[in-house]
């Protein structure tokens, strides 16, 4: 473990074209989260966040400045490589759930695992079930699962390589206010077990606020960065 | 950077995972390819099957080591030749003849073969009592053909008159070697011994007879022999010979023609299967579009992402091929009885396992090809897609150009391997290409009209049946170009039967036009023939001489030079030919002067003489007006000018030749005459038919109705035959149709249970899809039509000389059937949708 930051952003900028005229939806980012830390990017549609969550992962290819995850710097590896990168060392929730409807629970959880290679994939997917109380419904498709159990089997999945930092996109958006709080949880608990770095995407203030740090974002630029208890 | 851990097992697990939940839809996707690959290993084994049975009774084929064939009699030289090598010989003298049944009165057209000696030496004729082929030729008796037997219900035992002689019928032929059911069909043959020939009184002057001396080498005979001093001799003479390897590649010529046009309407089947696999793969890869987003952003490369489905689509290909290649092998056991008929060994059916594999291999590398389209741009979906559905690549992917180029390159080289010639495998390949622009044009320009003509004030469920058309993952583009190229090869295939048949027709139908053809006339009983004519009430339409010749040089350079000389461009067929050549002192209806001045008459022996050539004579001669032609009539050498070129009518039923003469010169050669008349009714015709026979009997009648009885009898074989294969481009079509119409269930299925949830009746439900799928059915059959009108329009004009005039009601016939069809498959898809309730429909369709 050392001091390094899990991520350094820097001047990052991201240009989309539309129609004739450049539209600018991130503008000269720069953060750096510290291992093992807690970070909310907040702010409202349209300032940013999945943008620079996207840039952050490596999910996207920014039109300016430099990400380093993990002190790797993703500016210059290819998608396969950026690819790896994310199969050792991050983890994803998805608003969406975004779990295979053609594999079920247990395979959905298997894959970040086999995708490493990881020789007992099966025993340690089975064990992240119990964890989100889902091990009776390990061979169940995604049409048999309800919302909240999808997402359950969603932070199952990000939590399954062992991630040394996870990216959340609106984790509870999709859910209702009693689901979405018994997530919430998970998501934290998980993480405070695993030593995990955490940055989720919110609209929602009152998850942002268990975070240790929100950054607010508008119109593609950092507005704030504050520790929790300055919140409004 | 750390090596990639999931190797090749994860890929092929997770191919296997996601192919449970869409094992039915994948399998659909394949049974595309099943029926293209079925009808080519079944087409192929059985060719193969056909040139083992070839190669295995290739002497049986011929029935001699050697046959050797002439038109005029063989001189005794060959005979001594063969005597010295220890060859030994059997004679038949061939050729058309009449034949009455006493018992009954019938008379007919057939194929006398009068034989000597032991022929067949290998193989055998079949007779019915067994083994009468080698009897007969003891005594006065005859074997006749089984078929003609039947129609005219004599059996051995009977009689049959063939010329003066009335021989007693030993038994009916079953089979012949070397010779089709078709071609017994056509020409039935009648075996007399060539003893009673001189008696039947038919070998007369101008009889169209072929001498045939068949040969059995002596055991150990080295074919160097022939091949070094026989084969190069009989070339020094005018003799036709074959010996067994030549035939064998005469006739595996034929079959493999056969084979391979059949093998490309298989691999028609094929493509249009490949365009549905192309079609469903794709749509089925759109919906993936997320999962393969979410397996990028797990750590899954665009390779392994894509590797997945193509480990899918290679598994369909294979599975789909295998079943595709074990129907074909049971369907070929059904092939004989196909197409017995047209074969002259019968074909022992057997698996070939070198078809079966090649079926396999051409059926997985055409269905990957053609799914590769789609699956090369999995490795470029983005990851971020997983987070924002609406990001679309930006880079254009050119790389689906790779396997586009890969099918045309496939498609070139199977039809080179079928069609032995690149020109023509260019021209089908072409073809195709064409059939698929103009498809995929008409379908564009018809999402393009029902777009900008949309009638936005029609009623609700018509708009959006129409908007169907062009929504998004439309399907109009594959349901036309599949079912429409499926509709053209069946429209096209019932416009050639027709052209056929209305060319013959043409020749028979109007009234005052002749329908029977009486030839063989020797010139002292033209009198008494057209006084019988008369007799019976008939008309007599024209009577014209005809005189045989043959070619002897042209423009002073012989038939040897021209033949060598392969710059000089004068057709084969033109040098090797026996001329029937007529002369008269005017033209007749169907001829029309094009260039030059008719000859009347030849003044005296010492003017030149000016012939008349047809012009496409005129033009594989090589020849223009004033250019010398010799031609030898029957041994006397006759040098002519070309005065004139004609156009001639080919349709007209009349007497028409490619080379005239002017009167004044023929007169007296040796020559017979054709007289054409005009009978009114069958029985007409029998009575004439058998009191011709009777004092007549050299003289042979072709009477129109029996051939246009004979061609539609062959017909009816030959299109069985022909929509046999149809089917399986019908059928693979219907299937595509029902993949699409499956696929575009899922596309619809949130659209359709939104409108339920809405409100919309099962009623409203079912108009839009059943109007959907009228439009695209009809648009598919109606651009289907229009291609096989073209095709149809352009056989017409090219290879029968004629135009189009196609029969509406078999193009309705079409139009409705597969119009309706389309509508049927469409609606019975949709019916999950209509009787459950929504949200059961939605669970399942994941």
């Amino acid at each position: 473990m050392t001091n390094e930051p899990i991520l350094r952003i820097r001047e990052l900028t991201k240009n989309y074209k539309s129609g004739s005229r450049d539209l600018t939806v991130l503008n000269q980012v720069s953060l750096d989260v510290a291992r093992g830390s807690t970070c909310a990017i907040v702010g409202p549609s349209g300032s940013g966040k999945t943008t620079l969550l996207g840039l952050a992962a490596g999910l996207d290819v920014p039109s300016s400045g430099s990400v380093t995850l993990n002190g790797i710097v993703l500016d210059q590896l290819s998608e396969d490589e950026k690819a790896q990168v994310r199969s050792a060392h991050v983890g994803f929730i998805f608003q969406s759930f975004n779990l295979l409807p053609t594999l079920t629970a247990l395979e959905n959880v298997m894959i970040p695992l086999e995708l490493k290679g990881e020789k007992k994939a099966r025993r340690k997917a089975k064990e992240l079930l119990e964890k989100v109380e889902l091990a009776d419904r390990a061979g169940h498709y995604p049409a048999q699962l309800s919302g909240g159990e999808q997402q359950r089997v969603s932070v199952a999945r990000a939590f399954a390589n062992e991630p040394s930092i996870l990216f959340a996109d609106e984790p509870t958006g999709n859910l209702d206010g009693e689901t979405g709080a018994t997530i919430e949880e998970l998501i934290f608990r998980l993480n405070t077990d695993a030593g995990t770095t955490l940055i989720l995407v919110t609209h929602d203030l009152d998850l942002a606020k268990r975070a240790g740090r929100v950054i607010r974002m508008k119109n593609g630029k950092l507005f704030s960065d504050s520790l929790v208890d300055s919140v409004s | 950077m750390e090596k990639k851990k999931a190797g090749f097992g994860w890929l092929v697990k997770m191919a296997w995972r996601d192919s449970r939940r869409n094992a039915s839809r994948l399998l659909l996707f394949m049974s595309s390819i099943v029926l293209g690959i079925s009808a080519l290993v079944a087409i192929n084994s059985f060719g193969d099957n056909l040139s083992d049975e070839i190669d295995g009774e290739a002497k049986a084929l011929l029935g001699a080591d050697l046959e050797i064939s002439s038109r005029t009699p063989i001189s005794d030289a060959v005979r001594q030749r063969f005597d010295s090598l220890g060859f030994e010989m059997a004679e038949e003298l061939n050729f058309a003849s009449m034949v009455y049944f006493p018992k009954n009165g019938g008379t007919r057209l057939i194929n006398v073969r009068a034989v000597e000696g032991n022929f067949p030496f290998y193989g055998e004729i079949i007779t019915e009592p067994a083994n009468r082929a080698t009897d007969f030729t003891d005594g006065q008796k005859a074997l006749v053909d089984q078929t003609l037997l039947l129609q005219f219900d004599a059996s051995p035992g009977d009689s049959v008159k063939v010329g003066e002689v009335t021989f007693l019928i030993e038994g009916s032929v079953l089979e012949v070697p070397g010779q089709s059911a078709i071609s017994t069909t056509v020409a039935p043959p009648v075996f007399i011994p060539l003893g009673w020939m001189e008696e039947t009184g038919l070998n007369q002057l101008g009889s169209r007879i072929s001498y045939k001396i068949y040969a059995k080498y002596p055991e150990e005979f080295d074919n160097a022999i022939y091949e070094d001093y026989l084969s190069p001799w009989l070339e020094t003479t005018e003799l036709g010979f074959d010996d067994v390897a030549e035939r064998k590649e005469q006739i595996g010529d034929a079959y493999s023609d056969l084979t391979g046009f059949l093998n490309l309407t298989a691999f028609v089947a094929l493509i249009l299967g490949c365009i549905g696999v192309a079609g469903s793969v794709h749509i089925y890869l759109k919906e993936k579009t997320t999962a393969v987003a979410v397996l990028r952003c797990l750590g899954a490369s665009g390779q392994q992402a894509m590797a997945i489905f193509f480990i899918q689509v290679l598994a369909m290909a294979i599975i789909g091929s295998v079943l595709g290649a074990a129907l074909g092998a049971a369907i070929q056991y059904f092939l004989p009885a196909l197409f017995g008929d047209f074969l002259v060994v019968d074909v022992a059916i057997g698996l070939s396992w070198n078809s079966i594999f090649e079926g396999i291999l051409t059926g997985v590398v055409a269905a990957v090809l053609f799914a590769l389209l789609s699956l090369i741009r999995l490795r470029k979906i983005s990851p971020l897609r997983a987070i924002r559905s609406s990001i679309e690549s930006s880079a254009k992917d050119k790389a689906p150009l790779l396997p586009a180029a890969g099918i045309l390159v496939f498609i070139i080289l199977f039809s080179r391997l079928q069609l032995d010639e690149w020109s023509s495998a260019l021209s089908f390949s072409l073809g195709i290409l064409v059939a698929f622009a103009l498809l995929a044009g008409l379908a564009k320009l018809a999402i393009y009209a029902a777009k900008r003509f949309f009638p936005s004030r029609s009623p609700f469920v018509w708009r959006q049946g129409l908007a169907n058309l062009y929504r998004p993952n439309n399907q109009t583009l594959i349901l036309v170009v599949t079912i429409g190229l499926g509709t053209a090869l069946i429209t096209t295939l019932f416009i050639s039967q027709e052209l056929l048949v209305d060319k013959v027709k043409l020749t028979s139908a109007p009234e005052s036009r002749p329908n029977m053809v009486l030839f063989d006339i020797q010139s002292n009983q033209v009198d008494e023939v057209k006084e019988l004519t008369h007799q019976s009430g008939l008309p007599v339409i024209n009577e014209v001489p005809i005189v045989t010749m043959r070619l002897a040089g042209i423009k002073g350079r012989n038939m040897d030079e021209l033949r060598a000389d392969t710059t000089a461009g004068v057709r084969d067929w033109v040098l090797g030919r026996e001329y029937r050549v007529s002369y008269r002192d005017s033209l007749s209806e169907s001829e029309t002067l094009l260039r030059g001045q008719w000859q009347e008459k030849v003044g005296g022996p010492n003017d030149s003489i000016f012939v008349s050539l047809e012009k496409r004579l005129s033009a594989d001669m090589k020849v223009d007006l004033g250019d010398e032609l010799i031609f030898n009539v029957q041994g006397a050498r006759l040098t002519t000018y070309v005065g004139s070129i004609r156009e001639v009518d080919w349709q007209r039923m009349q007497t028409n030749f490619l080379v005239m003469f002017p009167e004044g010169v023929l007169e007296n050669a040796p020559k017979f005459h054709v007289l054409l008349t005009r009978f009114e009714s069958p029985e007409q015709s029998a009575s004439f038919q058998q009191k011709l026979v009777r004092e007549f009997p050299n003289i042979s009648v072709i009477d129109l109705q029996l051939v246009l009885e004979t061609i539609d009898t062959v017909l009816s074989k030959v299109s069985f035959a022909i929509r046999f294969m149809a089917f399986f481009s019908i059928f693979t079509g219907l299937l595509v149709l029902t993949g699409s119409v499956l696929i575009s269930k899922y596309q619809r299925m949130q659209e359709s249970v939104l409108l339920r949830t809405l409100g919309a009746r099962r009623n409203q439900i079912l108009f839009i899809n059943a109007l959907e799928y009228f439009l695209l059915g009809s648009l598919a059959a109606l651009s289907g039509i229009a291609i096989a009108l073209i095709a149809g329009s352009l056989l017409a004009w090219l290879s029968f000389g004629t135009s189009l005039t196609p029969n509406v009601f078999v193009l309705l016939g079409v139009y409705l059937g597969i119009t309706v069809l389309t509508v049927l498959i469409g609606l019975s898809n949709s019916r999950s949708i209509l009787s459950k309730p929504p949200l059961e429909v939605l669970r399942k369709a994941v």
